[in-house]
Formats: C-alpha cells, structure tokens, sequence
C-alpha cells in the first residue's frame, strides 16, 4: 500500500514538528512572568500552571495512539474531530486570555489560573498552529479535498489560514475597537456619536456663514472632482491614441508608467516648488502681471491637480481597453447609414464607451479616497478622511476609537464603490464581438473633438513634464524654489554621504538607514508576493474546492481597502498579543504581501487561463503531484505573470505609503516615511534628492528582475497579452 | 480475480447537480483495449478520469488491479495517459519530455534518458529527441505523447480522443499504429471515442454509454449484430428502426411478417441498411416500396424507400444495377437481419 504509506510519511513529519514545537520551542515570544528556563515550551508553562496549553500537548500523544486504529474511516473521522479540537481550543485560549487574564470576567472559569496573563505568541505558538493546519490538509487531502492532492489541500489551507490573520482578522479587530471602550466594555453609544460627529458631516462650506465641511463630504467632493477631471483627461488621451494618428503613443504609454514609480510626496512637492506662495510659477506671475502670491494651492486645489496628475493614467488605460474593443465596423455601419463623423461619435461610439467611463471613473474615485499622500502634502486646512485617520493615531490626540470609526466609513465608501463597479458594470458589458474581427478601420475622431483632445493633452504632458523636470532638476540644484540652478550634490551629501573611516566605508547620510530598510522590505515582499498570488491565481484557477466562492471573495477583498485603513487595523490587530509583531520588519513585510498580492495574482490567472489544463494533467499522470507540477510546468510557463507581480510588489512597497506609515518605527523606518518627515520640514530639496535616488534604483531593480526571471518565449504558447505589462498592474494604492 | 486490471464498482460521478457518471460497474481484463464510445456529454471522459486519477468518484469504488485508488490522486496510481491535445510540456525537449515520468518517479536523469531514447526509438522518433514540441508535426506530437506515457511503464494506458487532432487521412494509419503497440506491449488500454468507426477498428470491447450509464457492452461484433436498444443499434453504424407488433412470434409492420422470437407486445426492431436486399420484381416474402431518394456514394448507393409503412434506408454496392426515382422495387429482408432492440 504505497500510496497509503505516502500519506503517513508526510503526517508524521508535521506531528515532528507539531512536537517540537509543544515540547522544545519557547510558546511565548517574551515569557509573561520573566522565569527563565532553558526551553520555555508549552509543556514547561503548562506544568508551571498554565493549564490551558494541555490540549495542544498532549494532541500529538493522542494523535500517535488514534493512527494505530486499523479502520481508515475511523482513524480520519477521529483525526479529523481532534484536530479540530486542538485547533479551536488553540484560536479560543490565545483570543480569550491577554496580557493580563482573561479577557472578560465570563470566561475566567473556563481557563484556571489564567489571571496571570500571557503574552505574544513565539515559535514554539506559531509552529504549533501550523503543524495543526499542515495535518489538517494532510487528513482533508486524504479524504478527497482538491482530489486527494496534498500539496493544493495544504496551499488552500494555508492561504486561508493567512487571508484570515492578515486580512479579515485586523478588520474584525478595527470593527470591534470602534465598538467598544479601551477597557472592552460595548459603547455603541460612544461609536454612534462619532458616526454622526458634525465634523464627519456638516455642510458649513455651502451654507452662507461660509467655513469648512465634514470630513466625509469633503473626501467624497475631492473623489468626484478628481475621477471626473481624470476621467476626462483619460479619455482625451485614449482618443488620441486610439483614433488619430498621433505619433507619441509610445512617449504616452511610458508617461501613464510614471505614477507607479513616483513616490507618493513628489508630485505635491514639485507642485508647491511650482506654484506654492514662494514658487517659480507664482513668482513669474507677481513679476509679469502683479499677482499677489497666495496660498491657494493649500486645499481642494492643489490636491485636485496632483491627483488627476496621478490617476489620469489609469483612466487612459481603462479608457484606451475600451476604445479598442469596439468593433470598427459599428461606426462604419453607421457612416453608411448617412451619420456624420460627429453624429456617429455621439450616438455610437460614445455610448459604447459608456462602462468603460463608469469603471474609469469609480477606479479614480476609490483611488482619490484611499490617497494619503497628496492630501497630506498639500491638504492645507483641507481635511479628508484619510488624512484624519493618520492624526487620529499618530497626533496629539491619540484615538483608536475615532480611527477606527472614520476607517469604517471609509472602507464603506470604497467597498460601496467597488460593489457598484462590480455589481452594475459587470452587467452592462457592450462587448458584442466574439472570435475575430479583422474588418474596417476604427473611425478617425471628428474635427472639433480632435483639437480638444489636443489641448488637453498638451496641457497634461506640459504638466507632467514640468513635475518631473522639477524631480530630477531639484536634488542637484542649489535651490530650485528661488530657481537658483548652481549645481551642488549638497543635499545628495545631506542624506548619502559615504565617507571612508576606519571600519572601511561608513555611511554617515541620514538616509541610508530608511533607503536599507525600504530595500531589504522591498526585496523580501516582492518573491513572497509573488508566490502567495501565483499559487492563489493557481488555486483559483485550477483547483475546485468546497468554498472556493468564497476564497475567491476574501482574495479580491484584500484589494478594496485602503491603505490607511489597513494600516490602523494592523495596529489595533497587532499591537497586542497573541500575534504582538508591531515594530519589527516582519509586519511591514506582511503587510505589503497581502496589500499586493491580488496583482500577482490577477496576473497569474490571465496567465493560466491561456495553458492547457492538460498540460498539468499530464505531469500528474505522470507521477507529479501539485508542487512539482507547479513547480516544473506551471511556473516556467506563467514567467511573465511572474515578472509583472514580481517588479509590481517591489515598486510597490518602495513608493507605498498610506499603510506603512502606521506601522513603522524608529529602527525600521522607510524610505516614504522619511520623506514625509522631511516634506514636513519644508526640506523640500532633500524629500526631492531622495525621490529621484529610489525612482533610479527602481529602474535598476526592474532591469535587474527582467534579468533574472529571463524572457525565453516559449513557442507559440505564449500569447501576446501575457507578456509582462507594467501598465496594466495600476491599481488602488 | 488475478487477470482483472480495472474494476468500476457502483462509480457515481457528480457535479454540483448534474451527474456526470451514474452508478457505472465495469471490470477490464489484464492487456485488454476497451473503447469508450458515446455522444459527448455522455460520461465517456469522466469514467477515463476517473480511472487517470484526475477526477475523484463522489461514490463507489474504483480498483487498479485489485487495490482500492478511489482517493489517490493521479500522482500516486501509475496510469499514462495520452491527453487529446497531446498535452506535450512547451518548454521542455522530447527528449525531456518523455523522460518526465521516470525522473518524477525518481530515476537518475542519465538512466530516465536512455529509457526515453529507447522508447522514441521503438517508435520511429530517434532523430526529434532534441526539438521542442512546437518544431513537430500533429502526426509526431502525437507519438511523442505516447511515447511520453509509456516511458513510466504504466499499469494502465488512457486514450482520450486521441486521433481528434489527426489528419482525416492519417486516422487510420495511427489508430492502426496504436492498436499494434498496445497488443506488442501487452498493454491493458482504456480509448475513449466518440467515433464509432473507429471504436469498431481497434477495440476488443466497446463500451457504449449514454447519459452517464452504460448502454451495452460487448465485441465490436456484438454491438453491430445485436444492439440491446435503439440506442446503441443508432449510433454504431446506420440502422432502420422499424415500429410493429409481436404475436405468436411473429414480427408484423405493415405488410411485413417475419419470424421472431420472444414475447408478445409493441416491438421495435433494428434492420442494417445493407442487409436490405432489392429485387427487381416482387417476389413471395418480399415487401414493395418506391424509391424516394437515390444518392450516389462513390462506393456504394443507398436509397431512402417508401413503404407502406415506413421509410427504410437501404444501402447496396455499387455493382448492382441502379434504381431511379420514383421505381417500384421490392424489398426482402432476412429473418437473421432483423433484431429486436425494445
């Protein structure tokens, strides 16, 4: 019985380690009541009086006596039930005792002598729950979960086990701190009135006594001005690339690549160099015409520019997709039909194009919600939510409570979004070819619209340029805010000095240690992104398991929040034990697999949906099980999905900042929270500096990455729309 | 039993709702080829599944000489499988290809590639183990995959369609090639078809199925001879279905009276068009009809007559004298011919 044999073999190594980590590991990260010992394992703290560890103790003893049960049936049905039991006592001991006791009064009698308290779970605590969730998968495998293969049973175990810790439970925990007091007690209360605080809703701004609105109404204003401006401009620049013959498409296409490498900051410093009270722009205009330099680039203004800067790119890619997709000969049946050019435009080509409006502008909508950056940098007295999550947790007057609340509501207003997006556009859908289309020319755009298009365009790359000229020109002038352009590398020195000591080289710059950190961060998330969305892309795209609908929901949920909002609820979740990893490098890293993940992921699935299933069949009945056939036929055919996820999460994790800001620290700082700090103290030249050196060294890292991954086609096998591109990874930040 | 390679026991096969397969026993002798044969959707590819490991039976059993594999996956039962798009790995030579199945299963890279060469060998393929699946032919791809799943000396041979993406032409030569090889090796082979001419070619017993269920099974033969129902009596070969009515053992249509046994009742029988032979004049015994169709075939003529109580489809060689439209011939048909089939 080979195949019998098998199974045991891989049981018994995670009853090894499920052992180990009972009997030998350290259960606590920071044992709670200072003994020391030489292994302070489970078993130690549960003859010390910790009785609640005794069922993850004796778990393996019991599991070794029920596998000498001859019956199959009876020996998977009794596993399956003490599993079961090991794992739930585990998730109910390590939710229900705290630091100090039991976390209600109610449930004291059931763990005795728990008032002791217990701390942060380490090893020997997360190996113990993984070692219970690998026998899991094992015993599911063998009674026919993901058709008896080991490998996808655990990969859906797994990820599961993680989209639940690192996904659902923060937000869980969000929810559960803006409904309750610091002491744990319900204040539904307290939440109410901070649901209805007037400065979440007043309307003060429209009213006659003038003033400032809620932050609700203004983070809504800002998200409608700027999808519709993007949506817009987006569209100006899809005609003109899809319908004239303008000869800058490539320049466009590497232009709408920019927001994806610049870090957050940049684009409302460059602004505020250009037209803040002391700008270039603003000084030209005092001196030509006797404007009165002003602040009003401090508000709805400046961020309203820097964000259709920002998210006109995506709108250009949703809109050009669309554009596309329309059947030339639609318009042509419509010139035969006796329609003029502007008359077709209106009555054909502009409805057609109507979902590709809707998701374009809902996308800019969701983004402009989530943006931390651009509000901050150039908010003024202009509050929205994001920015007032921040202050809620990091300002003076810290309060998780208030956090949470807004956080609420502002995950509730993106997810509303992303359930309209979902719900109305994946209904009308005007896609009306099926198989090829090889006939007519698209119709070129009118006249009038052409010279339209045409000044918008213009006026969006002067823009852009002019930004961008100020990134790469202000580091290495001496000041570019006075437009004094001596060349220095004074401010390279400020943050990158190197300067040969004793010790061999030192770095003396202030920068060196956050551009270390973001590097080391960046480096470690992108392959471990990219394995978790690949092997999810797989699992949903291969596997068919009871609640893949479901999984399918948690995975595209990771993707509808916030950055803010992820960032708060990973402090409220983990702050306090068991999972106590605030402060260390492990969380900034978690955080930007699961924020970034669904990249990958997407990527994947395009990917694989051009394989022949068979293919991975055929390494099956050839004796492979699910990781070598991942490993020797999936992976060397889905590459490109592999390079986008790859150079997406590391881009991704050096410019991010809405999530991270929350989680970092004095010893791991990043590189945009340091730019902030200096943005804040108008070292505007230094933030700038430093910009320019990661968006240089996020060019290296892609060029590097292409290197590595390599670009071997495939034959014929792989089709043009699984190359990698970049573009196509923009998402909600 | 020792000689038995496969067993079906009471296999269900459902998704969500529908049931694919339904309650299918079936055992297939050691070195035996058995077809597959039905309308698609029939549950024809998921038996062939279920056998590979691919699929997992939601009830009953499923034995590969004589142990239990119902919850193994395919990595852990030892079938080879040649998919309908060959399924040949991209990135990968022939040569490595075909040594896929001996270096998974732990052979030494050197050991599994002498085994390959051998066998692209015994298949006339020696000079291609270097190029990548996409620098063959349909023709070569094809025994690249067969070479591929003999290299790990599998218990069990699947075919899954595999002469679909062939050359109409060179369907015969291959199916012909396949059945040699599987005879030479003594292979014990499941062929999956939709194509009856070609389950009649290669098979030692077709499996006919219909909606999840097994129709008939039998000799190529036997199912051609004697069909059990009116559906496997019209998807092997062209039949005549003929209505009447069973008394005193004697089959009676219109003005057709022939001798059959069994009881008494409503009857269908089935009539080959070729065994339907036409006389110029009547004859006794014989039925009259008039042709309403005539169509030349090439190799043969078949004529769609009317009579006076049905149309009957008849072919005959092209030797014979041709009828016209609208001729009165008669009909005669042998008591041997008929077969009753409800």
């Amino acid at each position: 019985m080979k195949a019998h044999g098998l199974g045991h073999k891989a049981s018994a190594s995670w009853l090894l380690l499920l052992s180990v980590a009972v009997f030998l590991l350290p259960w606590y990260k920071v044992p709670p009541d200072g003994i020391s010992a030489l292994w302070e394992s489970a078993f130690f703290h549960a003859m010390a009086g910790r009785l609640w560890l005794l069922p993850v103790i004796v778990l393996p003893i019991v599991l070794l006596v029920v596998w000498q049960q001859r019956s199959a049936l009876k020996r998977q049905i009794m596993t399956l039930l003490l599993l079961a039991f090991g794992l739930l006592s585990l998730l109910l001991q390590v939710s229900l005792i705290g630091l100090n006791g039991p976390l209600f009064t109610s449930v004291a009698g059931l763990f005795p002598g728990a008032s002791t308290g217990q701390t942060g779970l380490g090893w020997g605590g997360f190996l113990t729950a993984i070692a219970l969730l690998g026998l899991l998968a094992n015993e599911l495998a063998d009674s026919g979960f993901c058709k008896g293969d080991r490998f996808a049973a655990a990969a859906v175990v797994f990820v599961v086990a993680l989209l639940g810790l690192f996904v659902f439970f923060p937000i869980i925990k969000l929810a559960t701190t803006a409904f309750t007091n610091p002491e744990g007690g319900l204040a539904l209360q307290a939440f109410g009135a901070r649901l209805i605080a007037p400065e979440l809703w007043r309307l003060n701004c429209i009213s006659s006594e003038g003033g400032s609105c809620g932050v609700v109404i203004n983070s809504v204003v800002l998200g409608i001005m700027s999808a519709t401006l993007s949506t817009l401009l987006g569209l100006a620049l899809a005609m003109l690339v899809a319908r004239t013959g303008f000869r800058f498409t490539k320049t466009l296409r590497a232009i709408s690549i920019l927001p994806i490498i610049t870090p957050p900051f940049v684009v409302g410093v460059a602004l505020i160099v250009l037209f803040g009270r002391s700008g270039l722009v603003t000084g030209w205009g005092a001196e030509l015409f006797g404007v009165t330099p002003s602040r009003w680039l401090y508000g709805l203004p400046g961020i309203l520019m820097a964000q259709t800067l920002a998210f006109t790119p995506v709108t250009f890619l949703v809109l050009l997709g669309t554009l596309e997709a329309i059947n030339p000969s639609l318009e042509e049946a419509s010139h035969t039909l006796g329609a003029g050019p502007l008359r077709t435009f209106q009555s054909i080509t502009l409805p057609l194009l109507r979902p590709g409006l809707a998701a374009a502008f809902l996308l800019a909508f969701i983004e402009s919600l989530a943006d931390f950056g651009n509000p901050l940098v150039l908010g003024g007295g202009y509050e929205v939510l994001s920015t007032k999550i921040f202050f809620a947790v990091v300002g003076a007057r810290y309060d998780l409570g208030n956090a949470a609340t807004l956080s609420i509501i502002l995950l509730a207003l993106t997810l509303g979004a992303f359930w309209i997006q979902a719900r109305w556009l994946g209904k009308k859908s005007y896609v009306t070819v099926t198989g090829k289309s090889d006939a007519g020319l698209a119709a070129p755009l009118p006249k009038p619209l052409q010279a339209v298009s045409y000044s918008i365009v213009g006026l969006f790359v002067l823009f852009t340029l002019a930004v961008y000229a100020i990134v790469l020109l202000g580091g290495f002038v001496n000041d570019i805010g006075r437009w004094d352009l001596t060349p220095t590398l004074r401010h390279l020195g400020t943050a990158f000095s190197v300067e040969m000591g004793g010790n061999g080289i030192e770095f003396y710059g202030s920068a060196w240690s956050s551009l270390k950190t973001t590097l080391l961060v960046s480096a470690l998330a992108a392959p471990l992104t990219t394995a978790i969305g690949i092997i999810t892309a797989w699992l949903i795209a291969r596997q068919n398991f009871a609640g893949k609908r479901q999984f399918e929901f948690g995975t595209m949920l990771s993707f509808a929040i916030p950055g803010t909002v992820v960032g708060v609820s990973y402090v409220a979740a983990f702050n306090v034990p068991p999972v106590d990893i605030t402060g260390t490098m492990v969380i900034l890293v978690i955080c930007f697999m699961f924020r970034n993940m669904p990249v990958g992921m997407r990527a994947g699935i395009a990917a694989l949906s051009q394989i022949d299933r068979s293919m991975e069949e055929a390494s099956q009945t050839l004796g492979a099980g699910g990781f070598t056939t991942l490993r020797r036929i999936v992976l060397p055919l889905v590459k490109p999905a592999m390079f986008t996820a790859m150079v997406y999460s590391f881009v991704t994790a050096m410019t991010a900042v809405s999530a991270v800001i929350f989680l970092v620290s004095a010893r791991h700082n990043m590189a945009t929270a340091y730019i902030m700090g200096r943005v804040e103290n108008g070292e505007y030249a230094l933030a700038i500096t430093y910009s320019a050196v990661l968006m240089l060294v996020m060019i290296a890292a892609i060029v590097i990455f292409s290197a590595l991954i390599g670009k071997r086609r495939l034959g014929r096998r792989v089709p043009d729309n699984a190359k990698p591109q970049l573009s196509e990874a923009v998402s909600v930040n | 039993m020792a000689d038995i390679a496969i067993e079906f026991i009471d296999v269900v096969k459902k998704y969500n709702d529908v049931t694919a397969v339904d309650q299918i026993n079936l055992s297939i002798r050691r070195g035996e080829l058995v077809t597959f044969l039905g309308p698609s959707g029939c549950g024809k590819t998921t038996s062939l599944r279920l056998v590979a490991g691919l699929e997992l039976p939601t009830a009953g059993q499923m034995l590969i000489h004589g142990r239990d594999v119902s919850r193994r996956p395919a990595s852990e039962r030892n079938v080879g499988m040649v998919f309908q798009s060959y399924a040949l790995f991209p990135h990968m030579s022939v040569l490595d290809n075909v040594a896929y199945g001996p270096v998974i299963r732990g052979e030494s890279k050197h050991k599994a590639h002498a085994r390959a060469l051998e066998i692209l060998e015994l298949l006339g393929l020696p000079n291609l183990s270097r190029r990548l699946p996409s620098e063959l032919s349909g023709g070569q791809q094809q025994r690249v995959a067969v070479a591929r799943a003999i290299a790990q000396q599998p218990e069990v041979m699947l075919f899954d369609e595999p002469l679909s993406n062939v050359d109409a032409k060179l369907r015969r030569k291959v199916r012909a090639e396949i059945r040699e090889l599987q005879q030479r090796f003594g292979l014990t082979a499941i062929y999956v078809t939709h194509d009856q001419e070609e389950a009649l070619a290669v098979s030692d017993r077709i499996v006919v199925m219909n909606a999840g269920r097994i129709a008939q099974i039998g000799t190529p033969e036997d199912l051609y001879d004697r069909p059990n129902s009116p559906f496997v009596a019209d998807f092997i070969g062209d039949a005549n279905l003929v209505d009447g009515k069973v008394a005193a053992g004697c089959f009676s249509a219109g003005n057709l009276n022939l001798a059959i046994p069994g009881e008494a009742g409503n009857a269908r029988v089935s009539i080959r068009p070729e065994r339907i032979v036409l006389g110029g004049s009547a004859k006794p015994g014989s039925i009259s009809g008039e042709i309403v169709s005539a169509t030349y075939l090439g190799s043969r003529m078949e004529y769609v007559i009317a009579t006076n109580f049905t149309e009957l489809l008849v072919s005959r060689p092209i030797a014979e004298p041709r009828l016209g439209l609208k001729q009165h011939v008669s009909l005669v048909i042998n008591e041997k011919d008929l077969t009753r089939v409800s």
